[in-house]
């Protein structure tokens, strides 16, 4: 609008009677309910509603298969029962835990490995766009197809083993069947998944920081890693903290892999996460509203930490992501 | 670079004219390239070790992988990827995968770039709420509905169907594409717009003869965001196929996979060729759209 000022006469500026204004704003409503109509629709009813319903179902002791009707019966209603015994069962606090140990771990040995990584593959390297493609396919692959893939390579008589043995560890321990090192095993397994779209996500950052300023410092005789160190690193402070919040997120949904990787008897006593915990008890051990409880206690974890960090790593670099862009 | 070049033209400058300066020192031979090298390959290394091994893996004999697991096929047989190519069931799950696939991210592109059209590029009153409600669901994950999602599918008469699965993946992917499509539509030049209305265009036709064409790159990362995450999509068809009533040959490869894993867990072999051929169709599509994925994802999370 402030160019078609400049540029010359604004056409569209001139005024427009009463009554062909009238129609033309009935038929913009029309256009706007045409096309934003569908997604609403789908949008509200698989997305927002199921959340709803979550809410709603927790409050009650159900049944696999119940019918809508059971919502009210009131002898079906328990209140906050299901909340309380899921913040009394030990195996629940169990999976909170094992979601905060993933995602700590991933946050101290995940991003280090991936920020140093990217900074080696953005020096000058023969073949680096090859390095580049390879160290990106575990992130390719589905985390069923990976997880499958690791249970194969990982019994006590699998091809790590014995590879762990050739190097002269004689007995190494049976991964993902040893409940002391089953969260360890899918951590190193996660890691082994997700630090190629962390590598990737880095180098993009890199990108964008200027070589001007790295030149600058080398000519000023600072040495390669002081020019990471002290140039380099705090420009790629916002994809780091991007790239932070989606692997805080991902750790607090964590499921594909713990439910493929894991045994199920393992799991229950070793691996379970919130995510896990709650398909099982939710859907295969026929409880859909000690579920829906659970689901509205990660909803609440992952919405919490998500704010928070929001409002206090993310607000410099997005402003507010969610409010501003919309504008 | 260049401003470098401008403030000080001749003399110095000419010397780091290099992209790196740290490529090449005064004496001539780095010492840290060998070792950036070595992790490098080593990183390469640990990343398709596991993926070469399922695939060279489906070339023994499970008695083979039984009694020497680390080793290289003694002898290389073809059995176990003849086996499961012969079968129906693999070209079944593959079948799925790619129905789910195709229909997800046709869905989440037709829905997403009409939705993100009003919102981008008209003045409403309740444009900013309706934009909000979208991006908001980006904090709905799909693990938090899951359980009464299934509920209402089977309310829906969709449990146990392919569009079970199809519509809640549309729904689930549609936050992404609309607040990557919002602003891609608005920094479509304003001016574009004016001097299709002055030629006479309604806003309608400006969206299918300029928006459209205009906004292909952006359609192209949330089409293929779509369907990277349907194809390895787990949970929804765990929930919604599987506790169904379709046949196993009609499952998923992810669902179809793990599936075939646990009935022949005896024959090592057969499920290591099922576990390589089930990855294929993944690495080939991001060999062959590796600059499309990469930039998606990286542009997607950058906004």
């Amino acid at each position: 609008m402030t160019s078609s000022a400049t540029v010359g006469p604004a056409v569209s500026a001139g005024p427009t009677p009463a009554p062909r204004r009238k129609r033309r704003d009935r038929r913009k409503a029309l256009e706007i309910a045409i096309f934003v109509g569908p997604a609403l629709v789908v949008f509200l009813g698989f997305v927002i509603l199921p959340v709803i319903l979550a809410a709603v179902y927790s409050f009650f002791n159900l049944r696999a298969g119940f019918q809508w009707d059971d919502l009210g019966n009131p002898e079906n209603f328990v209140a906050f029962d299901n909340y309380v015994r899921a913040f009394t069962t030990p195996e629940f606090l169990r999976a909170i835990g094992n979601n905060f140990l993933i995602l700590g771990l991933s946050l101290v040995i995940q991003g280090p490995i991936a920020i140093v990584i990217a900074l080696l593959l953005n020096r000058r390297l023969r073949g680096r766009s090859v390095y580049r493609l390879l160290i990106f396919v575990p992130y390719v692959l589905a985390e069923v197809t990976a997880g499958l893939a690791w249970k194969l390579l990982l019994p006590p008589t699998g091809g790590v083993n014995a590879l762990l043995q050739s190097l002269g560890w004689e007995h190494p321990p049976a991964w993902l069947a040893d409940p002391n090192f089953v969260v360890w095993t899918v951590f190193a397994i996660l890691t082994w998944k997700y630090v190629g779209f962390a590598i990737l996500l880095m180098l993009a950052g890199l990108q964008g920081v200027p070589d001007e300023l790295s030149e600058a410092a080398a000519i000023d005789g600072a040495s390669w890693w002081q020019v990471q160190w002290h140039i380099t690193l705090p420009l790629l402070g916002p994809t780091i903290r991007i790239w932070a919040f989606l692997s805080i997120i991902g750790s607090l949904q964590l499921f594909d892999m713990v439910w493929i990787t894991v045994a199920p008897a393992v799991r229950g006593i070793a691996s379970e996460t919130m995510a896990t915990y709650m398909i099982q008890q939710g859907q295969f051990a026929g409880q859909p509203g000690y579920g829906s409880a659970i689901a509205v206690i990660l909803f609440v974890i992952s919405l919490i930490i998500a704010l928070v960090y929001q409002r206090f790593a993310l607000r410099r670099d997005l402003a507010g992501a969610v409010t501003d862009r919309g504008n | 670079m260049s401003t470098i070049e401008r403030n000080a033209p001749g003399d110095s400058t000419v010397a780091i004219r290099t992209a790196n300066p740290y490529a090449k020192r005064k004496d001539g031979f780095d010492w840290s390239q060998p070792f950036v090298y070595f992790i490098v390959l080593l990183v390469c290394a640990v990343a398709i070790g596991p993926v070469l091994y399922v695939i060279i893996g489906g070339f023994r004999t499970t008695g083979d992988i039984n009694a020497n697991p680390g080793g290289f096929p003694n002898p290389w047989v073809f059995d176990n990827y003849a086996a499961v190519l012969t079968t129906p069931r693999f070209w079944g799950n593959l079948f799925a995968s790619v129905v789910l696939a195709v229909a997800t991210t046709a869905g989440v592109v037709v829905l997403g770039i009409m939705a993100a059209y009003p919102l981008a590029r008209y003045t409403f009153r309740g444009r900013q709420g309706l934009y909000t409600v979208f991006s908001a669901g980006l904090m709905f994950p799909l693990t938090v509905a899951a359980l009464p999602l299934t509920l209402l599918l089977r309310e829906l008469g969709m449990h146990g169907t392919y569009l079970g699965v199809i519509i809640p993946g549309i729904a689930f992917a549609l936050p992404t594409t609309i607040v990557i499509l919002v602003p891609f539509l608005r920094a479509i030049p304003q001016e574009l717009e004016e001097a299709a209305a002055i030629d006479g265009a309604s806003r309608i036709r400006f969206f299918w003869r300029i928006m459209l064409p205009l906004s292909m790159p952006g359609l192209i990362t949330v089409g293929v965001l779509a369907f990277v995450a349907s194809w390895n999509g787990y949970l929804l068809p765990l929930l919604v196929i599987s506790t169904g009533s379709l046949p196993q040959e009609l499952w998923p490869l992810p669902l179809g996979l793990t599936q075939f894993s646990t009935q022949y867990s005896q024959n090592t072999g057969a499920v290591l060729a099922y576990t390589s051929l089930a990855m294929i169709p993944a690495l080939a599509f991001f060999l062959f759209a590796e600059k499309r994925i990469v930039g998606g994802l990286t542009g997607a999370v950058k906004g």
